[in-house]
């Protein structure tokens, strides 16, 4: 099974990197840009088709290793079934 | 005093920390790999050298905290053993929740190389002891992930209970703006645990312990914590 975990930073946390994007986004002409938020993907390859039990392992290591909990918040989302 | 040096994959600071240590200061130091253990009572001083463990991959420290080594860290943090994190063992510290708050990106996402004034905010910890409080010194600063942050009611605890140990100032000892090189809150440059014995900061003490080298500010750092553990042993032989 194939998990993707986004992970960004919290409201209220600044995001110098988003920021920055921003800005460049606005200097090239797109004014519409309000806000850009920098963040990080994952995808995990997991040797389960358990989608419960996988999802909980997932948060497990959210916490632990892949988000800094006081900075950062993540989302799992399941994408592919493979068997 | 016997002092302990980490070494983890990628510690490019460990060298000068142990030279300053052992030849600077002339303390019993040993090096320490990150895969190995020891026993609580080995080491007085257990110092967590700058570097980039692990590459700064994912986040800076966020691996290295699941070193063995930091098992026995803690445990020797627990029965008042003092740990010193610099730079890139104060991220460490702070990923392993031994201090509060998180380290991100320098506000300008540049990576940080140069001399900073700093002003001692609290003298009354074993690392600061020997500094005058408010007094203002020169150390070196060299990362790109030194920006501190705390929530509000964090903050607020580490002001209620003077963990707040260095801030970056100007020369004159003002706190601003301009004197803040990374967009750390409240101008944080080092910070310390509720008991006193953990310190985290981002300048390099060992990097300004000789006058040769341009400073020797960061000097007494180490002979606050010498004499700390004089002290303590002197108490303890009364007793």
């Amino acid at each position: 099974m194939k998990v993707k975990v986004e992970v960004f930073f919290k409201e209220g946390v600044l995001d110098p990197q988003g920021k920055t994007v921003k800005n460049a986004l606005q200097h090239l002409g797109y004014d519409e840009v309000d806000d850009v938020r920098v963040g990080k993907v994952f995808t995990l390859s997991l040797k389960t088709s358990d989608r419960e039990a996988a999802r909980k392992r997932v948060a497990q290591m959210c916490e632990k290793l892949l988000s800094n909990p006081v900075v950062e918040t993540y989302s799992i989302d399941t994408v592919e079934e493979t068997r | 005093m016997k002092c302990g040096v980490v070494t983890f994959p990628g510690s490019n600071c460990d060298q000068d920390c142990y030279h300053v240590l052992k030849s600077v200061m002339g303390q019993s130091t040993d090096m320490i790999f990150h895969k190995d253990t020891f026993f609580d009572d080995d080491f007085d001083l257990i110092v967590l050298p700058g570097g980039f463990s692990y590459g700064d991959y994912l986040r800076p420290g966020a691996i290295a905290r699941f070193s063995p080594v930091m098992k026995s860290v803690k445990k020797a943090a627990k029965i008042g053993k003092l740990v010193l994190g610099i730079c890139n063992g104060f991220q460490i510290l702070v990923e392993a929740n031994l201090l509060p708050g998180a380290l991100l990106k320098n506000i300008d996402l540049k990576f940080h190389c140069h001399d900073v004034y700093i002003k001692v905010m609290n003298n009354d910890s074993p690392f600061t002891a020997l500094y005058e409080k408010g007094e203002v010194v020169k150390m070196n600063i060299a990362h790109a992930d030194g920006n501190y942050y705390a929530d509000n009611e964090t903050l607020d605890e580490l002001e209620q209970n003077s963990q707040i140990v260095f801030c970056y100032c100007d020369e004159r000892g003002e706190i601003n703006e301009n004197s803040n090189p990374n967009g750390s809150v409240k101008n944080i440059a080092g910070i310390c645990n509720v008991e006193g014995n953990i310190l985290g900061l981002m300048p390099h003490p060992e990097r300004c312990s000789e006058e040769i080298l341009g400073s020797a500010d960061g000097k007494r750092i180490f002979e606050s914590i010498i004499t700390y553990f004089e002290r303590r042993y002197a108490c303890d032989s009364r007793n």
